[in-house]
């Protein structure tokens, strides 16, 4: 729009009574909409209203694929109606919309029999966050190689910015294989954590067992790699991290290692 | 401190995992981009909402819509031979052929 002489309206509209309009299909025009001629602007003001819900709803769906491929689309479309006007996007970054989504999705009680769909949306939504993570240049692996078994013992890791943890009591990272790849086997039921990488460019979860989330995290919270392996020998009696340190490794997880030893 | 028992299993779980990860590809394979292979709508980006990439394909095999396939299998996919019968092949650059009217 080239045309910045507007008329000055004839009565003013507030922001809020405006963003209520614009979230809510039923509500009445502001009064005091008035287009460049000084006339009503009720129609421009519904083909805006509708922008937005169309554009939201289309975020929605590319926002949780696997949501939406679950749901079918009749379904995606109406919930994200009702999504997106109880949860207007908060942030200009569109790539994060949706986070309140999980537990939307877990309060709806035409979904409870699905119980494991807000955890599909928390994996989508940590997908998205790792792959707009920062960028961060991993250790070189002989780096681990190097050090003496005291250092090794006494040493703290320092992750990417891309690494996500998340617990699950359902198989989430199957129940997302089966819905992205085309020659996944059908989910058996049982709990899966999950770790995402993003060893290239696109972010990779994978299972870790219940020992191998707690080393992490302890490592995320500054323990030494001796004081995470004594917390996941507690719940898994002789933990062995060449599972998960090799999951790291492969997806260029580690950034630091600082050792004082 | 008793977290400290068993510092050789330690010493040799790092290694073997170095050597794993050394020889063992990441799960994803080493990826590289390869454009014309992807169906309408299904070429690869996790990028959400908000951007331009992934899904925006509007024709099958479109020339300039890439996908992430396992590194060197790009140009030796099977694909359907073009309308005039000529043949299609994936490609690591952007292609001319199949582009959305």
């Amino acid at each position: 729009m080239s045309d910045l002489d507007l008329p000055t309206p004839a009565a003013s509209v507030s922001q809020a009574a405006f963003s209520h309009a614009m979230m809510d299909g039923s509500a009445a025009v502001p009064a005091g909409l008035v287009d460049p001629q000084n006339a009503s602007a009720g129609r421009r003001f519904a083909v805006y209203r509708n922008n937005i819900a169309v554009s939201l709803t289309e975020a929605m769906h590319s926002a949780f694929p696997v949501i939406a491929k679950l749901l079918g689309k009749a379904n995606m479309d109406g919930l994200a109606g009702l999504y997106l006007r109880a949860h207007p996007p908060s942030s200009p970054l569109m790539m994060f919309y949706g986070a309140e989504f999980p537990a939307f999705l877990e309060a709806m009680p035409q979904l409870n029999h699905l119980g494991y769909l807000g955890d599909v949306a928390r994996l989508e939504l940590a997908l998205r966050q790792s792959y707009h993570a920062a960028d961060a240049a991993p250790i070189a692996p002989e780096a681990l190689a190097d050090l003496s078994e005291a250092e090794l013992l006494a040493t703290k890791v320092t992750f990417a910015p891309a690494l996500q943890l998340l617990r699950s009591k359902w198989p989430l990272c199957a129940i997302w294989h089966f819905n992205t790849l085309a020659d996944a086997p059908t989910p058996q039921a049982g709990a899966q954590n999950i770790l995402i990488t993003l060893p290239e460019f696109d972010p990779i979860p994978q299972v870790l067992s219940d020992a191998g989330i707690l080393w992490i995290t302890a490592l995320q919270e500054g323990a030494s790699i001796a004081e995470a392996v004594a917390r996941a020998t507690e719940v898994e009696d002789g933990f062995d991290l060449v599972a998960p340190l090799t999951l790291l490794l492969q997806g260029n997880a580690i950034i630091g290692l600082e050792n004082k030893g | 401190m008793s977290n400290m028992s068993k510092p050789l299993a330690v010493a040799g779980a790092v290694a073997a995992a170095l050597s794993a990860a050394s020889v063992m590809p990441a799960a994803a394979g080493t990826k590289e981009k390869c454009y014309g292979v992807s169906m309408a709508g299904q070429n690869d980006c996790a990028a959400g909402p908000g951007t331009t990439c992934a899904g925006t394909s509007t024709v099958d095999y479109q020339g300039n819509a890439w996908t992430l396939v396992d590194a060197g299998t790009c140009t030796e996919m099977d694909l359907p031979a073009m309308a005039d019968g000529g043949k299609r092949a994936g490609s690591l650059e952007p292609l001319e052929r199949d582009l959305p009217a």
